[in-house]
């Protein structure tokens, strides 16, 4: 399993990458797409949308499970990766590179409390 | 290898049976307005034979109980006796419209009036509408009549429903379709519902709690008194999925263990058709507090000994149905009962139990059980050591089960148990058919991994590809461009 | 024992294989003070010979269609079933299977159920079905809460002249999402669209368009749907699938959402029940829509397969977040309808529906022509029609039932305004000696 080391992580597994202007890109993670199965459908925010930390603010849909996406932080939607929701399949072959969402956050610092990359596969271990 | 082309591909223009007479009076038009007419009408055109074949040649391909095993867990596919069939076509019960004055149908609200006291007496319970049309909408009308009471009470607080976390995916569905939201109640060690844990959960915003008993896990839930005291004692009502009954039919009733309301599956226990997912029937007992909130009419027997529709109930949930549930269902479960009577529906339950039993331990030779008990009419396998050791999964012993002749048990659920296989083999199947289904599973349990993982290889078609017709969505046959 | 094919001996050897004495000690896991001390109180077995005597005359005790004719729709309707459709249906294989959750064993049903979608759209025109829902009132009951979904607005708009158990089912539906069915007054039998106009706004999900209506009356479909569209409302069309052998489909008004009941498509009047909802809407919604769905694909070796599909929307893996918590449907009813338009076709359908129009109409010349017999409406109808009558309609279908006619539907009781009025249904089961014969009765009550 990749689980890149410049990236945060949820415990609803999200990755989460910090960018300098005070957004964070948002996306789910190979362990999570591992889980999931052939993934068929994604539905995302329009740009615009709140995002809750710890509410769903989308779908992600295999044949046989549906998982909610957690937002991990709280923050304004300003960019949906519309050409992933005509192609979600990449997912299952490039969980990193499939961005779905860029969020301003409200206060970045939240981020603190994310899983490192270490402490995300330690999390994915004890099951 | 099988084929067969949809009935649009058979078209051929100017084809038609000689089922209906061609009309000999004035134009349509001399009726209708010519701008209210559709230009044309795009349905296919073949011969009578074409059509028998068709869809003979369809049937072929398909599984029923009339060609073998079904141990499709929680499904109790049970034997179909034809007679139910030849009494719901007579001309009695099958031409007789709904709306007709009840002293012309006197024989319909017999039936119907007597099956609502079998279902009480079966049930322990004091009422009985017989308008729901499936296990999902009896669960619908069930918690509505829950909320329909604490609202009469002034109670309007009461919006969460306890549901176990072994419970069928409808409990929670139907719970939250009635504007309730669900708290899950967790399964201790046993595999059952923990009264310390409903007393956890238990609060005055709690409107009921939904149980299956025996649960999906094929085990009675001997706390159900205690659980049912806690629920009551918290103000809330008690809600019986009755998915399971064929396990305790004449054995216990549900009302006797503190259910307040419970759903019938007269496809499951009173063995009316799956005809492929219905129709089916899932009529509603209730306690006499729930009475006046029932969906109307219901029948009622008057003081000369005539049937009629009893309608007058100002709190009533509303109606469910166009007209009076599936009757034509009600009359077989109704031709059922009759057939076997008192010691005959106690049969049921015995003789369901002891073929549950007998195939678990046969099973258990191979495949690890979730909860190694004596188990009530069905019991959960798990594939886990076999996944662990070879990478042969539930779904590939099901799978490798049909070209052993047989259906493959209920996968994957209840959820709480890792790669579920749940087999319910029912009462009506011979001891040989149960070693036969023994030996298999024995047998696929040594078999060749691979063999088993690209199983089935003697269907009409192979695995197929599920994520494709999800991608690529085609639902409808259109002609090719 | 009925349907238990064990002897003693089978049981007493099952008994010590799995290390028990007796029967009652497989109830060991039930607490003793749970368990039934005694039988249950129902009446005792009977063979299958005595059931089938019982039970027919039961059955005697009903006055079937058969005996005469049936003049009553309002709903339920009578058309003749051709031998193929129960021939079909009682095919053990259709008959004793299980939803059709393994593909590999289920191509046949399957197939049928993607033949039963095709049907449903073409008759509606419309590009996405499902495999069927309980009947046309929760098919249009999903609708409505499908519709307050996709909108996320919370009423819907039902005219008094759609049939009112259907408004009554979808009352009971929409309770538990927070939105309310709000009823439209008729006028002289239809919907106005000023009427409806007047109770638009922009809080309104939908608008219920019936065609034909409950009445027998065609809407104008095509109005009303403007109307709605125009306050951001989605048009849900009740149909009867019959009417649309000859009417315009609800897809070119355009209708949202199409709902119908298929019982008049070759199913028994069965005392109301089983009967089959069908359900299509635009391809843009299908996600939205309730039931079981399949999908034509490819199996391992790519030839034709059909499966399930877009299961993720249902209950049994969206639990308490599915949109429905439907997962018996009407299957085998479906495959019913879908043998019988497949048999008719296009001009068989068409022949049905054309020659219950002409019966209709015969009829109604024939008892409006009757000293004491007025027509409620004016205006097109389909196969049925109101009626005033100069007794009540209780009176009037008591006199007809002891010649074996099942009369027409009392209006007044949903409609207390509607005293005496009938609602008289024909199809092509009715035939002009019945009508004569119907007229003759009527004469009577003049």
């Amino acid at each position: 399993m990749n689980t890149p080391n410049e990236l945060k992580y949820a415990t609803t597994h999200e990755w989460v990458r910090l960018e300098s202007d005070g957004t964070a890109t948002l996306g789910i993670t190979d362990f999570a797409q591992h889980e999931l199965g052939d993934v068929v459908y994604l539905e995302l925010p329009d740009e615009g949308r709140a995002l809750i930390a710890d509410e769903p603010f989308g779908t992600v849909e295999s044949v046989k499970a549906v998982s909610d996406l957690v937002a991990p932080l709280n923050g304004e939607v300003v960019k949906v990766n519309t050409e992933l929701v005509d192609a979600p399949e990449a997912i299952n072959t490039d969980p990193y590179g499939c961005w779905m969402v860029v969020v301003k956050l409200d206060n970045p610092a939240e981020a603190d409390a994310l899983m490192s990359a270490e402490q995300y596969v330690a999390f994915t271990e004890e099951g | 290898m099988f084929s067969e082309p949809t009935i649009f591909e058979r078209s051929r223009p100017g084809r038609h049976s000689n089922a209906v007479p061609v009309p000999d009076g004035a134009d349509i038009t001399a009726f209708l307005p010519a701008e209210s007419l559709r230009a044309e009408l795009p349905l296919p055109e073949v011969s009578e034979i074409d059509t028998v074949r068709h869809f003979t040649r369809l049937s072929q391909t398909n599984f029923g109980i009339d060609l073998g095993f079904y141990p499709l867990g929680s499904c109790t596919m049970k034997y179909n006796p034809r007679v139910h069939e030849r009494v719901a076509a007579m001309p009695g019960f099958a031409d007789i419209h709904p709306y007709q004055a009840p002293a012309t149908c006197q024989g319909a609200l017999r039936v119907m009036y007597e099956l609502q006291g079998y279902l009480a007496e079966i049930g322990g319970m004091d009422a009985v509408t017989l308008q729901p049309v499936a296990g999902a909408q009896g669960e619908m009308t069930g918690l509505l009549l829950i909320r329909a009471y604490h609202r009469s009470r002034g109670d309007d607080g009461r919006t969460e429903m306890l549901v176990p976390d072994s419970a069928h995916g409808t409990n929670p569905a139907t719970a939250s379709l009635v504007g309730m939201s669900i708290v899950k109640v967790p399964s201790n060690a046993r595999g059952r519902v923990d009264v310390e844990a409903v007393k956890a959960k238990v609060g005055p915003r709690t409107a009921g709690m939904m149980m299956t008993n025996p649960n999906t896990l094929g085990l009675f839930e001997d706390q159900i008194a205690e659980i049912a005291e806690v629920v009551h004692a918290a103000g809330g009502l008690m809600y019986g999925d009755g998915a399971n009954l064929n396990a305790i039919i004449g054995v216990a009733r549900p009302g006797d263990m503190g259910f307040d309301v419970m759903h019938f599956n007269l496809h499951k226990t009173f063995t009316t058709p799956h005809g492929g997912g219905g129709p089916g029937a899932g009529p509603v007992a209730v306690k006499a507090i729930l009475e006046p909130f029932l969906p109307s009419p219901t029948v009622a027997r008057a003081a000369d000994g005539t049937y009629g529709w009893a309608g007058d109930r100002p709190q009533t949930i509303g109606r469910l149905h166009s007209f009076n549930g599936n009757f034509g269902i009600l009359v077989r479960a109704y031709t059922y009962i009759r057939t076997l009577g008192p010691e005959g529906l106690r049969g049921v339950a015995e003789n369901a139990v002891l073929n549950a039993n007998y195939v678990r331990v046969g099973v258990a030779e191979k495949f690890q059980i979730a909860y190694p008990e004596a188990c009530m009419h069905e019991f959960v396998a798990s594939a886990q050591e076999q996944k662990k050791t070879t990478g042969v999964r539930a779904l590939d012993v099901g799978k490798r089960l049909m070209d052993y002749g047989y259906h493959p048990p209920t996968v994957y659920f209840p959820l709480i148990v890792p790669e579920a296989m749940m087999i319910e083999p029912t009462e009506t199947e011979t001891r040989e058919t149960l070693d036969e289904f023994v030996a298999a599973m024995q047998s696929i349990a040594d078999e060749d991994p691979e063999l088993v993982k690209s199983a089935p290889h003697t269907m009409p078609v192979k695995r197929v590809d599920e994520v494709g017709a999800a991608k690529n969505l085609n639902i409808r046959w259109e002609p090719s461009k | 024992m009925a349907y238990v094919p064990h002897t003693t001996e089978d049981q007493e050897a099952m008994l010590q294989r799995i290390g028990l004495n007796s029967l009652e000690d497989l109830f060991a896991p039930i607490p003793e003070n749970l368990r039934l001390p005694k039988l249950l109180d129902v009446p005792a077995a009977m063979s299958e010979a005595e059931v089938v005597r019982h039970l027919a005359a039961i059955g005697r005790e009903n006055a079937d269609a058969g005996r005469g004719a049936c003049f009553c729709g309002a709903g339920i309707y009578r058309h003749f079933t051709p031998s193929v459709v129960p021939a079909i249906l009682q095919r053990g294989e259709f008959l004793t299977a299980y939803t059709p959750y393994q593909p590999e064993r289920s191509q046949g049903f399957l197939q049928t159920i993607y033949e039963f979608q095709t049907l449903t759209c073409q008759l509606l025109g419309l590009d996405a079905a499902n495999a069927s829902m309980y009947d046309g009132a929760t098919a249009l009951a999903e609708a409505a809460v499908m519709a307050a979904s996709i909108t996320g607005r919370r009423r819907i708009l039902i005219p008094e002249t759609v049939h009112p158990a259907w408004t009554e089912v979808c009352r009971t539906y929409v309770q538990g999402h927070g939105a309310s069915v709000d009823v439209v007054p008729h006028a002289s039998g239809r919907i106005a669209v000023e009427t409806l106009q007047s109770r638009l706004a922009p809080d309104v999900a939908a608008v219920v368009i019936p065609q034909p209506n409950f009445f027998g009356l065609l809407e104008d479909a095509k109005a009303l749907a403007a109307a709605a569209k125009a306050a951001g409302a989605l048009v849900l069309a009740a149909a009867n699938p019959m009417a649309l052998a000859l009417l315009a489909p609800p897809g070119e008004w355009p209708a949202d959402i199409a709902v119908a009941e298929g019982q008049a498509l070759g199913l028994p009047m069965s005392f109301g029940g089983p009967l089959v909802g069908m359900f299509a809407c635009r391809r843009e919604f299908v996600r939205q829509m309730p039931g079981r769905i399949v999908g034509a694909t490819t199996d391992q070796d790519g030839r034709r397969a059909y499966t399930l599909t877009l299961q993720t929307r249902e209950q049994h893996i969206r639990r308490e977040k599915a949109s429905s918590n439907i997962c018996s449907n009407e299957a085998l009813a479906a495959l019913g309808v879908t043998v019988y338009l497949s048999l008719l076709g296009k001009t068989g359908l068409r022949n049905v529906a054309t020659a219950s129009v002409q019966r209709a109409h015969e009829a109604f010349d024939a008892i409006t022509a009757l000293p004491g017999y007025a027509p409620v409406f004016s205006g097109p109808f389909f196969h049925e029609f109101a009626v005033r009558c100069p007794a009540p309609v209780a009176e009037i279908n008591a006199r007809l039932a002891g010649e074996g006619i099942i009369g027409p539907y009392s209006l007044s009781t949903v409609f207390p305004d509607l005293e005496n009025a009938a609602l008289f249904c024909c199809t092509e089961t009715v035939s002009r000696d019945d009508i004569r014969r119907l007229a003759d009765l009527l004469r009577t009550f003049a």
